[in-house]
């Protein structure tokens, strides 16, 4: 079915909403056939790679934690790992826990933040949060407490809930005590339960009805879901050590985007995030979180991208429970150890709520950095975006070539949000041209 | 009386300080009852034409479109207040203004033609008159509450401009630089934090930037007395706010 209509109709969107930074979205669509979509992404450059060389080693992890406000974790983190790596000193086990429910703190914090507040209006119909609130008071409150519980772990776990200040290459500057987190045990059992009706609430909501195969990559560990540790893997086949990125990933630099593209060399393009762990980690998730996707019928595998809320929920769940885990065998000790420079390269990866965030170094004697690669899992999942935008904006304008800019729009535009693209992270501003032939 | 139409608005930054008004939790939706959030686009696909009474602006001015954009702003809006040490000083984007940016645009990108930078990032101030500067990196949540309550009300904003050290003080912590010999920017960096990083026995490391007559060279002494070599003294004071005065010049003395 072909609009014969030669004219060249252009959308303009200058900025999407409800995203985290800013990106544009273009469309082309010429004799009613969709012929090309891109993710811009141009927000100015901030250069951390660059501004990097030359710092101290114990310095990127809170220098990196400002790539992003919303998951300063997942770049504490990996810089910390990177880093540990390269001096060659392993974390005790105390720490270790401290860094996953840290981690719990962020990924119940991010993930609540999309839920409710970046995502849900789109399912019921409304512009934001505070307009949800008008009708749906429960469902907001419950989602902001949510929120601030994630808030509160990283509060007390890492001084602050954004840019956390207690985190350091070997360890923390000063380790909560048990009594102060068994304190948080009441309000995380409530939450816990608020997830759990949440995700009922959500399972009975339309969605758009979209899957495609896609290749998840994410962290996987022999015994837990994955935070901070673990080997790459894939739903087909791949397998490898975290220092063998560079092998399997390719970064590209596009006209239309100040973030580099990264994708598999020789397969294509992935998929990180809550839909990736979540198809390759199913089993290690905790009893509670298992049990609550089993009730809504979603087991091991999720492959329609506007379902994320769903997974993003379920990860809520498992970092609640998680967490009380945690807290539950909790013993407070050295707050770190010591870790002294040597020569060398190292590399750190780990899950931030939005997937993967890889992180390699070289430093030198002294600690010098002498070279930084950062690459954010929107990098990666830009690709993909585009790619499954395509082919539903394809199909869309193929069933209807006379739909009106606008819906198209509105439509991109909630399209975009289910994946919870973290512009900020891979740089930004979102604004949706439709160029029509 | 008709609700005050608040903007917030994005430059290069990282999305944090305003992240800062979604965290305020219950407060925002008190706050959604005072004002007319007419454009937040993080929060909201609703959008509302200018004029605005109240502008929050985010992140610094490093490209050729920000510098137009910026102006834009300032004629919509009644007044601007910039939230943030990149919108305030630069942020740590800032730190190529000690370099030659085309070298830091090879360093990261393959393509150089495909990048639209400026030599320099540099704060909002520097391009349009800002009525009010809130400090940190990121903010603090309460201070953000404060100064927009007050500018709806009238009134002006409590913000403190005393150092960490009083902070600490009023926590009845001890001197982690006296007690520790833990290197501390307390001294001359801006209360506002609640002196966090002493209360987890870590230095202050500078996130609000230099307070009022900061006396760095006296602090850049001590750290001396401390071992601290003139690359690390460098360093920290050369982190989110390099461009702030004090900090800027104190950094550059110990460079190299």
């Amino acid at each position: 079915m072909k609009n014969k209509s030669s004219k060249t109709r252009t959308i303009k969107v200058d900025y999407l909403a409800r995203v985290e930074g800013e990106g544009a979205l273009y469309i082309k669509i010429a004799d009613g056939i969709v012929k090309d979509v891109n993710l811009k992404i141009f927000e100015a450059p901030r250069f951390f790679e660059a501004l990097l060389q030359g710092r101290d080693f114990t310095e990127a992890p809170d220098i990196t934690s400002r790539i992003c406000g919303i998951c300063p974790v997942a770049y504490l983190m990996s810089a910390c790992h990177a880093m540990e790596d390269i001096c060659k000193v392993q974390i005790p086990t105390e720490l270790r826990n401290l860094r996953r429910l840290i981690y719990c703190g962020e990924w119940i914090k991010s993930h609540s933040l999309h839920i409710f507040m970046l995502n849900l209006p789109d399912l019921l119909g409304f512009d934001d949060a505070i307009g949800m609130a008008q009708q749906h008071p429960d469902v907001v409150k419950n989602g902001l407490r949510l929120k601030k519980i994630g808030n509160t772990l990283m509060e007390l776990v890492g001084g602050r809930d954004i840019h956390p200040i207690n985190v350091k290459v070997g360890g923390f500057y000063k380790a909560p005590t048990a009594s102060e987190l068994n304190d948080l045990v009441p309000e995380l059992k409530k939450c816990l339960d608020l997830a759990i009706n949440a995700l009922d609430f959500f399972s009975k909501l339309n969605y758009f009805d979209y899957e495609e195969d896609y290749e998840f990559v994410a962290l996987s560990h022999p015994e837990e879901y994955p935070f901070n540790e673990g080997d790459l893997i894939s739903n087909k086949g791949l397998n490898f050590n975290i220092s063998e990125f560079d092998k399997y990933f390719i970064e590209e630099h596009v006209p239309h985007s100040t973030a580099l593209h990264t994708y598999l060399k020789d397969r294509g393009e992935c998929f990180v995030g809550p839909l990736a762990r979540y198809a390759l980690n199913f089993e290690k998730l905790t009893p509670k979180a298992k049990k609550a996707a089993k009730k809504i019928n979603i087991l091991g595998q999720c492959n329609n991208p506007s379902k994320g809320i769903l997974i993003r929920t379920i990860e809520v769940i498992f970092a609640l429970e998680e967490a009380l885990h945690i807290i539950n065998s909790y013993k407070q000790a050295e707050s770190c150890i010591l870790v002294k420079p040597t020569a060398g390269v190292g590399y750190g990866c780990t899950e931030a709520p939005r997937g993967i965030c890889f992180h390699k170094y070289e430093i030198d004697d002294s600690g010098n950095i002498l070279y930084a690669n950062i690459v954010p899992p929107t990098a990666i999942n830009q690709k993909t975006i585009e790619k499954d935008i395509r082919n539903i904006v394809y199909n869309l304008v193929k069933t209807n070539p006379n739909i009106k800019d606008k819906e198209l729009q509105s439509y991109s535009e909630q399209l975009i949000r289910s994946y919870d693209p973290c512009i900020s992270c891979s740089t930004h501003f979102l604004d949706l041209t439709v160029d029509r032939q | 009386m008709a609700k005050k139409k608040l903007a917030v608005w994005k430059f290069a930054s990282c999305d944090g300080c305003q992240l800062s008004l979604l965290d305020c939790e219950e407060e925002l939706l008190e706050l959604a009852n005072q004002v007319d959030i007419a454009y937040f686009l993080e929060a909201s696909s609703k959008i509302s034409d200018g004029p605005y009474d109240i502008s929050l602006v985010e992140g610094s001015i490093s490209n050729e479109q920000a510098k137009n954009h910026i102006k834009k702003i300032r004629k919509m809006s009644k007044f601007v207040i910039t939230i943030g040490a990149c919108a305030t000083s630069g942020g740590i984007q800032a730190l190529r203004n000690f370099k030659d940016v085309n070298d830091f645009i090879s360093i990261v990108y393959a393509k150089p033609k495909y990048i639209d930078t400026l030599a320099n990032s540099t704060a909002i101030s520097d391009h349009i008159k800002v009525d009010f500067e809130l400090r940190g990196c990121p903010i603090n949540k309460k201070q953000l509450i404060e100064v927009l309550s007050s500018f709806i009300n009238k009134k002006k904003p409590n913000i403190s401009t005393h150092s960490v050290c009083n902070e600490c003080k009023l926590r009845q912590n001890v001197c982690v630089m006296v007690a520790h010999n833990t290197p501390c920017l307390g001294p001359v960096t801006n209360a506002g934090c609640g002196a966090i990083c002493p209360s987890y026995n870590r230095g202050c490391y500078g996130c609000y930037g230099p307070k009022e007559t900061p006396n760095t060279k006296a602090l850049s002494k001590e750290f001396k007395n401390l071992n601290m070599s003139d690359k690390n003294i460098a360093r920290i004071y050369h982190t989110f706010n390099n461009q702030s005065e004090g900090f800027k010049e104190e950094g550059e003395d110990y460079e190299k």
